[in-house]
């Protein structure tokens, strides 16, 4: 793999991470980042629909006329999101249940504009879809990782599995909006705080 | 390459001719998908029922009954679980508009003396982690094999006998509304049936 493909590929998982450096997406963040699993399957549909959203918008990005790029963008954005949303209520009713009223939501995600808009209407197929891949599973690590701070946290469990003895109760702030603003900035601030170390050394 | 140029006509035929592939593409993924849809939607059903009722060998679906509710315009639905075409239990489909976020609909089953054996939430938009501990068993078990008659059917916070989901009391209090809603209900066929 050559330099620049490795780099499309890498940037998104550190250096441009989507929620902890670019603070893209703050909304599904906050909103679906209760358990683990909540941000895991979050993470994996808007990879998904990145995959996907990348590809498209790289493929017709030359017959769009710039004046209409961004509601061309929305519009076949929200046509793969329906699609996803469907073929997951089809054929993972489980995966559907759990995240139903989220994947809607992903329409509206800055991410997938983002990355359509910075990266897919300037690249070709392929340096965009490394780049959908980096910044998805960037996105996904991120709120995962946030899920199982939120989770141990505020629910005294890992995943689902429950680590609390009989009478001991989790600080349930973590899993209420104020406790996401709270874990989130503390996750932000030790992430750049390794970041910027990383960088100096 | 180039870009097109941002004119009037550019402009019009190219979101037209994107509008309208999204408009094919999305028919065609609908028509793929209906039928799998319903069958998971059946069969989600199903699981949920075969969750509150004795073992049956019927479709308590295809036998399904209108209950009306006291002073209300809705009605519920009552299935009969038959093992050997004898009634050994029903499941009613209940609801309650006090969730958190809108309507949370669940079904109840009911032993033939009357008592609670389960229920089980089939739809609710309450929040993930919190509101959605009313289906899990910790919030059940209060429920299982209790005579309606016997037990002050409220949460505590409001005088009950129930013990709500902590930080999720809106939540139990809808949970609790729809089951009371359910055992009028059942009261009144169980009653009318004599």
């Amino acid at each position: 793999m050559d330099k620049t493909s490795l780099q499309n590929l890498t940037r998104g998982l550190v250096a441009e991470n989507p929620i902890l450096v670019m603070m893209l997406g703050m909304c599904p963040t906050l909103g679906v980042s209760t358990s683990a699993l909540n941000g895991l399957g979050m993470g994996s549909a808007t990879l998904l629909v990145l995959l996907f959203s990348n590809a498209a918008i790289s493929l017709v990005k030359d017959i769009i006329p710039p004046l209409v790029r961004i509601p061309s963008y929305i519009v076949i954005i929200a046509t793969i999101v329906t699609v996803v949303d469907l073929l997951m209520a089809a054929y993972l009713p489980a995966l559907h249940a759990a995240l139903g009223i989220y994947i809607p939501l992903i329409v509206v995600n800055c991410i997938i504009l983002g990355r359509a808009e910075a990266f897919a209407s300037k690249n070709t197929l392929g340096q965009s879809l490394l780049d959908a891949l980096g910044m998805g599973i960037g996105f996904t690590l991120a709120l995962t990782t946030l899920g199982i701070i939120r989770e141990i946290l505020g629910n005294g469990s890992v995943f689902g599995l429950s680590f609390l003895g009989e009478g001991e109760s989790p600080i349930l702030l973590f899993i209420m909006p104020p406790g996401a603003f709270l874990a989130l900035a503390f996750m932000i601030i030790v992430f750049n705080h390794l970041r910027k170390r990383e960088a100096k050394s | 390459m180039a870009q097109k140029k941002s004119t009037f006509w550019n402009m019009l035929l190219t979101l037209s001719g994107i509008a309208l592939v999204a408009a094919f593409v999305l028919s065609f993924v609908e028509g793929q998908t209906k039928d799998a849809i319903d069958k998971a939607k059946t069969n989600r059903e199903l699981e949920a029922l075969a969750a509150v009722v004795k073992p049956f060998d019927n479709n308590p679906f295809a036998e399904k009954l209108s209950l009306p509710i006291p002073h209300k315009k809705e009605k519920l639905e009552l299935y009969p679980a038959r093992k050997n075409g004898v009634v050994n239990s029903y499941a009613i489909k209940t609801y309650s508009d006090k969730g958190f976020a809108g309507r949370i609909e669940m079904i109840v089953g009911f032993f033939m003396d009357g008592r609670i054996n389960n229920f089980v939430i089939t739809q609710s938009q309450e929040t993930p982690g919190l509101g959605t501990k009313i289906n899990d068993e910790k919030f059940k078990a209060q429920f299982h094999g209790l005579y309606p008659g016997r037990t002050v059917l409220k949460v505590r916070q409001d005088g009950g006998e129930i013990d709500a989901v902590t930080a999720a009391t809106i939540s139990s209090r809808a949970a609790v509304d729809a089951i009371r809603r359910a055992i009028d209900a059942y009261h009144n066929f169980y009653t009318g049936n004599k």
